[in-house]
């Protein structure tokens, strides 16, 4: 397997807010890699950072995508390259219609042709969209939005798709859909760095996992050890595995690391 | 009842220019909130460079019209390129001052190199042919205004409903950051922006010099333009050209039948009226965001 993107020890400041303390991770190509954490651990800032979103950061440490450094590029140059990102909460278009939606996806590209195809097969992805197809997308539910901003994305033929929870704010059946639709997409041969929230979920549909807290990697593994490892099980997916041994000491697993 | 069709000619004559100078100032203000005082001055910054190069280097018509709307492109992006751009962290007022700065910069400049006095414009058609529809009359060049006017309008409809460029000028004024994720350059679309707009607004320089051509010629139609995009709506098109032709009867029908003096106050007391009552204007379409 090769590396498709390498991240290597960065570190990304929001003003005086110091949000990620040297974070190190690669991608292979192929695979669907899930970066876990709470709130407020930097999850979004990684994707944020590397998609050049963020003004002047990375502070320190690189960024590469098929071996050329991307890091203090700018973000419409990174998304020639082959990148792309589903923003945390939508961000569609409102006031363009679906079909208008999935074309700006593709505003990077010249071949009409080439661009009808994928449009068709999104839609196949997602039917929902087909039947809204002239709507404006403000008009739609947030699971339509999220299908459209995947669809949308996928428009420009990505080598890589960075997903910022897509589950967020969604029912179960929908997460399930939607999660469905993720392994589908990896299928066609496009890796996936996926931020979530809903561990479980992220886990279960992954081959790679990282969690993230502080700003920090502070595991990472197959996706299929992380869910058993006994930490994970309580810290993420909240099981609980206290022995109660009637009277005597209980001891708990140790709640964060650093 | 001639009086009232022929005030209504009027109106819609007079309409064609407030509508060219209401699309100007849309343009700008659908991409980036910021409504451009400068317009007006732009506007007539281009119609003095056409009046000097033909009348001072000899061009044909076409030709000067031709640079003119070239000088008209880049008078835009550079302004937009050099000065607002630099702004360092704006917000929405400090642009619009610097747009007012930039309004009398411009017209500094022009009263300077061609002097305060009124220049004869040496236009094709003179403003006092006219024809007669059904005992009104018309002149030639307000014929001429509207058909360029309406052809100018039904090109920027095309432009902005199916070109892509039009659309990812769209994108960028709903969602900057996610148009900058679809890869559109959102700075190279503001430049281009104010470079469409500029020209819009130099048609309606070049169609105003004919009839006055002096360094505040713009300043009517520039500010009932803005009259006429409240009235319509700053956020659409469509709607910023009906309020224009709107405000041009009403403007002529109150002169006729109300007050010849108090005739342009009219538009003034308009915009108070609809920011008051509709502030979105007449004919907005907007999407209320959802939570």
């Amino acid at each position: 397997m090769t590396t498709l993107l390498e991240i290597k020890n960065i570190e990304t400041y929001y003003d005086l807010i110091y949000a990620i303390r040297g974070a190190s991770l690669s991608v292979e190509a192929g695979t669907i890699t899930t970066i876990l954490g709470n709130n407020g651990a930097g999850k979004s800032t990684i994707l944020k950072t590397l998609m050049g979103l963020i003004e002047d950061q990375p502070d320190k440490g690189t960024i590469e995508f098929m071996g050329k450094r991307i890091d203090g590029k700018d973000t419409e140059d990174i998304v020639r390259m082959g990148i792309s990102y589903v923003p945390e909460g939508r961000e569609v278009f409102e006031e363009l219609t679906v079909r208008e939606n999935l074309s700006m996806g593709a505003y990077t590209r010249k071949d009409q042709k080439g661009v009808k195809n994928d449009m068709k097969q999104v839609l196949a992805y997602f039917p929902i969209l087909a039947d809204r197809i002239n709507q404006w997308a403000g008009t739609l539910s947030g699971g339509e939005q999220q299908m459209l901003a995947i669809g949308r994305a996928l428009m420009s033929r990505p080598r890589l798709l960075c997903l910022d929870e897509p589950s967020l704010g969604l029912s179960p059946i929908l997460v399930k859909e939607i999660f469905k639709i993720i392994r589908t997409i990896k299928e066609t041969g496009v890796t996936i760095l996926l931020v979530e929230q809903n561990a479980r979920m992220a886990l279960a549909n992954s081959d790679f996992g990282l969690i993230l807290e502080n700003g920090r990697f502070v595991m990472k593994g197959k996706s299929s050890d992380l869910l058993k490892d006994k930490d994970v099980q309580e810290f993420y997916l909240g099981q609980r595995s206290e022995e109660s041994a009637k009277g005597y000491q209980r001891w708990k697993r140790k709640k964060v690391w650093r | 009842m001639l009086d009232f069709f022929q005030m209504i000619l009027s109106g819609i004559a007079v309409g064609s220019s407030y509508a060219l100078m209401a699309l100007a100032m849309v343009i700008i203000y659908k991409t980036s909130e910021v409504v451009n005082f400068a317009q007006g001055e732009m506007a007539l910054a281009s119609s003095y460079f056409t009046f000097m190069l033909l009348t001072s280097y000899g061009f044909s018509f076409i030709a000067a019209f031709i640079s003119a709307y070239l000088f008209a492109l880049l008078l835009g992006a550079v302004l937009e390129f050099a000065i607002l751009r630099r702004a360092k962290e704006p917000n929405l007022l400090g642009l619009i001052i610097i747009t007012i700065g930039m309004e009398f910069m411009l017209l500094g400049f022009v009263s300077w190199k061609f002097g305060a006095d009124q220049q004869i414009f040496p236009f094709p058609i003179s403003p006092y042919d006219s024809i007669s529809i059904g005992g009104a009359f018309f002149s030639m060049l307000e014929l001429i205004s509207l058909v360029i006017a309406i052809f100018i309008m039904v090109l920027l409809f095309f432009f902005f409903r199916y070109s892509k460029l039009g659309m990812a000028m769209k994108a960028t004024q709903q969602n900057p950051v996610a148009a900058r994720i679809m890869g559109i350059r959102t700075k190279r679309i503001m430049m281009l922006t104010w470079g469409i707009s500029s020209m819009v607004g130099c048609t309606a320089g070049l169609l105003i010099s004919p009839m006055l051509m002096e360094p505040f010629m713009m300043w009517d139609s520039m500010l009932k333009g803005f009259s006429s995009a409240v009235l319509g709506g700053m956020t659409s098109l469509p709607g910023a050209v009906a309020g224009a032709y709107i405000l041009g009867i009403i403007e002529n029908l109150f002169g006729g039948y109300v007050s010849i003096e108090f005739k342009s106050v009219v538009a003034f007391a308009i915009i108070v009226l609809i920011l008051c009552v509709k502030p979105s204007g007449l004919f907005a379409r907007h999407y209320v965001k959802k939570l």
